[in-house]
């Protein structure tokens, strides 16, 4: 079996600037892969690289087993981009319809089956906002529009959600609850990466971890990640405090 | 799972809610539902009356046309007017009623990507394009129709525009600005040039701010075909458009071919805007694209609402503008406008009345 995302001698420039430098990591089916590094260190990039959102220039990308511009299954992927919360937020969509999208990629140009719908309407109970489902996205909060976001790539039957950042702007412990939805998500089976600035959540959360600031410092599993001296590496010496409460 | 969002939206009353809405939203919806059905009926009886006038050669179809004039005699004879009994004056209606039904549609999907001023530039790009045609017929001595070549050179400027945004950051609005002008500068020249050395003689007043008398029998045709192509397009792009416009990033990694989406909405924009262009004007045009959608956009629940109500907005502008129009004998493009423009603070006003929380479009 192939990996879900698998990244060989990837180098990406803005222009003049380096923005990635040889950097090559996998992602296995059911990983929970937290992406961290300094602003600006090519997290995003990297991310959008992986989605076939940019083009490496150097390196080659593969998802599901397949070269990332002839991958076409474009279903299998759920992402919550870091804008998500920005975006829509003046448009007059409900949260009913923002998940429902998440069946557009099933039905191409033919009308949602009743069975779409019910798929949606399972997604909303799933991340437990069924009651909200005809309030406009832009008048849920922070913490219930990501639940929306999350909602989608569920109803897509996503295998693989790739989250930029999906907590900010979002109080404390309603983050407490989102993550703990990522955590029972990736125990169904789905695989997960995430960009987070909170390394704290990382540790708590994910299984492995690849931190990065324009090379990659460290890839493997968390344990290793805590043991290694990769975050001073990466961060410089400021030394960000590694939350421990398991 | 723990209840522990911060409410924005009390989970709780959000239920209890939910159940009074219950009704008030079925009504909603069927009131909505009607509306729609109205305009769709005037829609296809103005897109009948345009085949009417164009197959009236054949003598069949030619008594129905008769007929129908006949009818808007008695009209005119009831209401005191001098509209319902001309020919040209049901083109002009016709084409206004379908420009009331598609500028909306397509400036649902423009205002939400924040494209508003794409419909403005295109608007001065026809206006080119009708320069061109002018000195292309004066020139060559052509047949064809003036609005074609403005079709043409439009749809031309809706790909430039396209090239522009994908090339300069998220919708840079500075390319298109100086395209916006750069056209309309071309189109002036063009004109100015024309009038002197070949002696075209040309009414721009008459394209700038929309005349009844542009409206042509071929001008109305257009405008059905167009009418008919856009609806039929939206409808079955309905929510790659809508997923394209709400999370351009998302549907790009569900695949969706983005850049190929986005050339489809600014050429119908183009289109849209060349048939609209007849009634309104090159400088009014846009209006026709953006005001009813920002009305709509105030009250809406929903983007499906959103949808029907600009498209009902957008027909009531047209009917009271040119109920106004011929009343106060005054041009219709401007009156369609100014009603449109009345109805915008209608909902502004209805907003605040109600207490809604913010506009949903921000007015920056």
């Amino acid at each position: 079996m192939s990996s879900v995302v698998d990244i060989q001698n990837v180098s990406f420039a803005y222009g003049e600037k380096p923005a990635l430098e040889d950097v090559s990591l996998t992602v296995e089916a059911g990983d929970f892969l937290g992406l961290i590094g300094p602003n600006g260190s090519g997290k995003t990039t990297l991310l959008h690289i992986m989605l076939g959102l940019h083009s490496p220039d150097e390196g080659s990308v593969e998802l599901f087993g397949e070269p990332v511009d002839e991958f076409d299954d474009g279903e299998r992927i759920g992402y919550v981009s870091q804008q998500a919360t920005s975006q829509g937020g003046t448009m007059p969509v409900t949260v009913r319809e923002c998940v429902r999208m998440g069946r557009f990629a099933h039905v191409g140009h033919g009308r949602l089956s009743d069975a779409d719908k019910r798929i949606a309407e399972e997604a909303l109970e799933t991340v437990d906002i069924a009651n909200l489902a005809d309030q406009r996205i832009n008048q849920l909060s922070g913490g219930q529009r990501q639940r929306a976001y999350i909602a989608r790539a569920i109803a897509s039957e996503a295998d693989l959600l790739a989250l930029d950042e999906p907590t900010v702007g979002v109080d404390a412990e309603s983050r407490d609850a989102f993550y703990q939805l990522l955590d029972s998500l990736n125990d169904s089976g789905i695989t997960i990466v995430l960009i987070e600035h909170d390394i704290g959540v990382v540790t708590d959360r994910a299984d492995h971890v690849a931190c990065l600031n324009t090379t990659l410092y460290h890839h493997g599993d968390t344990e290793s990640f805590v043991e290694s001296d990769a975050l001073s590496e990466a961060y410089g010496t400021t030394g960000t405090v590694v939350h421990h409460h398991h | 799972m723990s209840r522990s969002e911060d409410h924005a939206v009390d989970p709780d009353s959000a239920v209890e809610g939910s159940q009074l809405q219950g009704d008030e939203t079925d009504a909603r919806e069927l009131i909505q539902l009607i509306g729609v059905a109205i305009v769709g009926v005037l829609a296809a009886a103005m897109v009948v009356f345009i085949a009417l006038d164009w197959l009236r050669e054949y003598p069949a179809v030619g008594l129905a046309f008769e007929q129908f004039l006949i009818a808007g005699a008695w009209l005119d004879y009831y209401l005191g007017t001098n509209v319902f009994q001309h020919a040209f004056m049901w083109r002009n209606i016709a084409t206004a009623v379908l420009i009331g039904v598609v500028a909306p549609l397509v400036g649902t999907y423009l205002v939400h990507r924040q494209m508003a001023l794409i419909g403005e530039t295109l608007a001065h790009t026809a206006f080119a394009g009708v320069a061109i045609g002018l000195l292309f017929i004066a020139v060559t001595g052509w047949q064809g129709s003036l609005l074609v070549v403005a079709l043409i050179v439009s749809a031309l400027g809706a790909l430039a525009v396209q090239w522009l945004t994908e090339r300069t950051s998220t919708y840079g609005d500075v390319p298109i600005a100086i395209m916006l002008a750069g056209s309309f500068a071309i189109g002036t020249l063009l004109i100015s040039w024309g009038r002197g050395s070949m002696g075209i003689g040309v009414d721009i007043e008459e394209w700038l701010f929309g005349s009844l008398s542009v409206v042509t029998a071929g001008g109305a045709r257009m405008m059905a075909i167009l009418a008919v192509s856009v609806v039929a397009v939206v409808a079955v792009t309905y929510k790659q458009l809508l997923f394209i416009t709400f999370d351009e990033q998302a549907a790009k990694v569900a695949q969706f071919n983005v850049s190929g989406y986005n050339t489809l909405l600014v050429v119908m924009t183009a289109v849209v805007v060349v048939g609209a262009m007849q009634v309104l004007g090159v400088i009014l045009v846009a209006g026709m694209l953006v005001i009813p959608v920002a009305a709509a956009s105030q009250i809406a629940r929903s983007f499906r609402e959103t949808l029907s109500l600009s498209i009902l907005f957008g027909q009531a502008s047209v009917l009271g503008g040119f109920a106004f129009a011929i009343g106060a004998s005054l041009p219709s493009g401007g009156s369609i406008i100014v009603v449109a423009i009345l109805i915008y603070l209608l909902a502004v006003a209805l907003t605040l009345l109600l207490g809604r929380s913010g506009p949903a479009l921000s007015m920056h």
